[in-house]
């Protein structure tokens, strides 16, 4: 095996490669009218796909709309969007196979609903009740579902990329033919474990794309201040690993390049980069304010590039959406999910019982333990802890 | 029954569980061809192929994260981190990652099927960087289990329970211990219950608590002591999370008297954790104050080696200071 390529080129006067050594081509399929680019070759969509597609946008807009309100009335105690982000999250959902895992990061709820979760599962996990499937244990957005194969998030940042590696490189041993994908944003690439997921994925053939959403910020940080090569994308040859970049405003682009990205890891069990190239039109998380970090100039002028109203407009092109099927659409969801926070936030928390359940497959001696001694507490003290005082 | 060391029961055990359960996965630096730094997986690739033995580049983190990754989809991973001492840049995807993944999905997933192999302590004019004993690191995240063995047989039957438990463990071998010790160890398969301390010698006079490569060094200073006409008890804790409180405490209750000794530094080392509970469970039987006797709080050094070590002329002062209280 050879130490670099195998053809390099000999030069005799000195000659530095820059960040721009690198020329990286950006995928565009679809225009901001909604038609698309001459000579474009379009991914596999049919009307019924493309429905599906835009239905999980408008549900993402209206919950995301939605509960950034409710966090502001302080119905919930944390929410964070995916405003300007959903044609990268739902067209690479869009291109698997439900037994594909999916890792996200923790903006990705989009591609949870086009896997199935329902109004009422999000809610559950939202207002932290009996039926949250995560037990009320992690801070809303922190969703998870082993029947969707969507892992449940977890708060450090860059975790699940080496975790993708091996849930990838598990999907090839088992012999199915499915892939992991990790979703992570351009400020998780500066982690260690980046490096040491994506360096993992190539040398051990892990059949694994790691989607990097590049939408400018963490948190307040930009772009400049977090990197200074060529975006997240020029490290992918250096890993030796199948790269593209995409519009990841541009659904039909994120859809194309997913497709194709997947059938080639699948092929070659073989990981695969893709950078998507997109902003981050509303604050980090609802503890943000971005007006302190950046201008409205620079949100209005993405606001241009709004991929929801881009992927509409080819629809509507197409004769597959009308207006007035839009405005519908909207107002469904607005009553679905103003329907379901009322009957969520209204059940009542799981049982302290819960409490000790998980750390283990069985609660040691001690835990349990512990619990005993918690409840008699809790009993004599019971107005002090309202959330279990109905439980013990 | 064969006599063997504790590397070649290390590998029996690791053979087995892969012949046993072809999701079995082992990987870490250097543990392909080549069998580990210490030999303990040698000819595993031969065996089983190099998709299920193999090399991993060089990166803990990736290691303990990948590991997670497998076992969250149903795999059996077995990573060994090739010294304890550089276990801390997987610290993060252990006690964030490992350690909580079933709690925090509400069971949703899990990775009980992870086990971290590691090398671990000193008595090898190892310094620093190869010495160290940081068990007590992870006693403290809830849901890792923390297991110890101090001979051939225990790491057979403790390795091969620990991977097989459907929870995470961090399995510490006592590297000075890895040819040193020799032993009857069975061919076939056993496991040796987790959770579960070993009453190694019954005394009267005061018990003897330690893990992994102190158990040598406890026995020895129970020894000196037996020639003083002290008599001894002597456990091994095996696992550290959860440990087997009761089994201390009838013990002490028993001999009224407890020395626990660990290699890693006395302040925050898990003596510290034993020694209060014990003091709760068995104040009203107590003769004497719980000794400790530890590691420096200092580095692991390289040539004073012998002046930090929780020795069995320390212990056996600790023992003689304990009874005469």
């Amino acid at each position: 095996m050879s130490n670099a390529t195998s053809q390099n080129e000999t030069v005799h006067r000195v000659s530095f490669l820059d960040r721009d050594s690198v020329n990286i081509p950006i995928l565009k399929i679809l225009q901001a009218d909604g038609t698309v680019y001459e000579n474009a070759v379009l991914p596999a969509i049919d009307e019924a796909l493309a429905h599906k597609i835009y239905d999980t946008c408008v549900f993402t807009r209206v919950l995301d709309e939605r509960m950034l309100g409710a966090q502001r009335q302080g119905r919930i105690s944390f929410y964070m969007t995916c405003t300007g982000e959903e044609a990268s999250i739902i067209g690479s959902a869009a291109s698997l196979d439900n037994d594909d895992v999916i890792l996200a990061q923790y903006r990705e709820h989009a591609a949870l609903r086009y896997r199935g979760f329902t109004t009422e599962q999000f809610m559950n996990q939202l207002f932290s009740n009996e039926k949250d499937l995560g037990k009320g244990r992690q801070m809303p957005i922190h969703y998870g579902s082993s029947e969707l194969n969507y892992q449940t998030i977890s708060s450090p940042l860059a975790t699940q990329i080496p975790q993708a590696t091996g849930v990838g490189y598990s999907l090839k041993m088992q012999g199915k033919r499915n892939i992991a994908i990790c979703y992570f944003g351009e400020g998780a690439a500066s982690e260690g474990d980046f490096h040491a997921g994506l360096n993992m994925a190539a040398v051990l053939k892990s059949p694994t794309i790691f989607f990097c959403r590049n939408n400018g910020y963490a948190i307040s940080t930009p772009t400049s201040e977090q990197f200074m090569g060529n975006g997240i994308a020029s490290r992918g040859p250096g890993y030796g690993m199948h790269t593209i970049r995409v519009d990841g405003n541009d659904m039909l682009a994120v859809l194309a390049a997913t497709q194709q990205a997947r059938a080639y890891a699948v092929e070659n069990n073989a990981p695969v980069l893709i950078e998507a190239m997109t902003y981050r039109l509303g604050a980090h998380s609802s503890s943000d304010d971005p007006s302190g970090y950046r201008s409205k100039d620079e949100e209005a002028k993405w606001q241009q590039h709004d991929p929801v109203k881009r992927f509409k407009l080819w629809m509507i092109n197409k004769g597959w959406l009308t207006e007035k099927q839009d405005s519908e659409l909207f107002e469904k969801y607005r009553s679905e999910v103003l329907a379901e926070v009322k009957v969520a936030e209204k059940l009542p928390m799981s049982s302290v019982d819960t409490l000790i359940e998980d750390v283990y497959d069985t609660p040691t001696p001690r835990l349990k333990q512990q619990l005993e001694t918690l409840k008699t507490h809790i009993k004599k003290y019971p107005k002090s802890y309202p959330n279990s005082e109905g439980s013990v | 029954m064969a006599e063997i060391n504790m590397l070649q029961a290390i590998n029996d055990a690791l053979s087995m569980a892969m012949e046993t359960d072809d999701k079995t996965i082992l990987f870490g630096e250097d543990v392909g061809h080549f069998g580990g730094v210490f030999r303990a997986t040698s000819g595993l690739q031969d065996k089983y192929g190099r998709d299920r033995c193999f090399n991993t580049p060089l990166t803990e983190q990736g290691i303990a994260g990948f590991a997670n990754g497998l076992a969250s989809n149903g795999m059996t991973a077995i990573a060994e981190i090739q010294f304890a001492d550089y276990i801390f840049p997987a610290i993060d995807q252990i006690v964030n990652e490992t350690a909580k993944f079933r709690y925090r999905s509400g069971n949703e997933f899990n990775v009980g099927g992870v086990t971290f192999r590691t090398p671990y302590g000193g008595g090898i004019a190892g310094g620093h960087y190869h010495s160290q004993s940081p068990e007590a690191y992870f006693t403290q995240t809830a849901g890792l289990k923390v297991v110890v063995p101090r001979n051939a047989y225990q790491a057979k039957g403790l390795l091969l329970a620990s991977i097989r438990d459907k929870n995470p463990v961090i399995f510490f071998e006592p590297k000075r211990l890895y040819r040193a010790n020799i032993g009857e160890v069975p061919d076939g398969d056993y496991e040796i219950e987790l959770g579960k301390a070993e009453v190694v010698r019954e005394g009267k006079d005061i018990t003897l608590l330690a893990w992994g490569a102190q158990m040598e060094i406890i026995e020895k200073a129970a020894d000196m002591a037996a020639k003083e006409g002290i008599s001894c008890e002597i456990l091994d804790l095996r696992t550290l999370a959860p440990w087997d409180v009761e089994t201390v405490a009838t013990s002490v209750k028993k001999t009224g008297r407890l020395l626990i000794n660990h290699e890693a530094p006395l302040t925050g080392g898990f003596a510290g954790e034993i020694a209060a509970t014990i003091q709760e469970e068995c104040f009203l039987y107590l003769e004497s104050p719980i000794s400790r006797v530890c590691g420096l709080d200092t580095p692991y050094p390289l040539i004073h080696e012998k002046e930090y070590m929780p020795d069995a002329l320390k212990t056996f002062e600790a023992i003689k200071a304990s009874v005469t209280f």
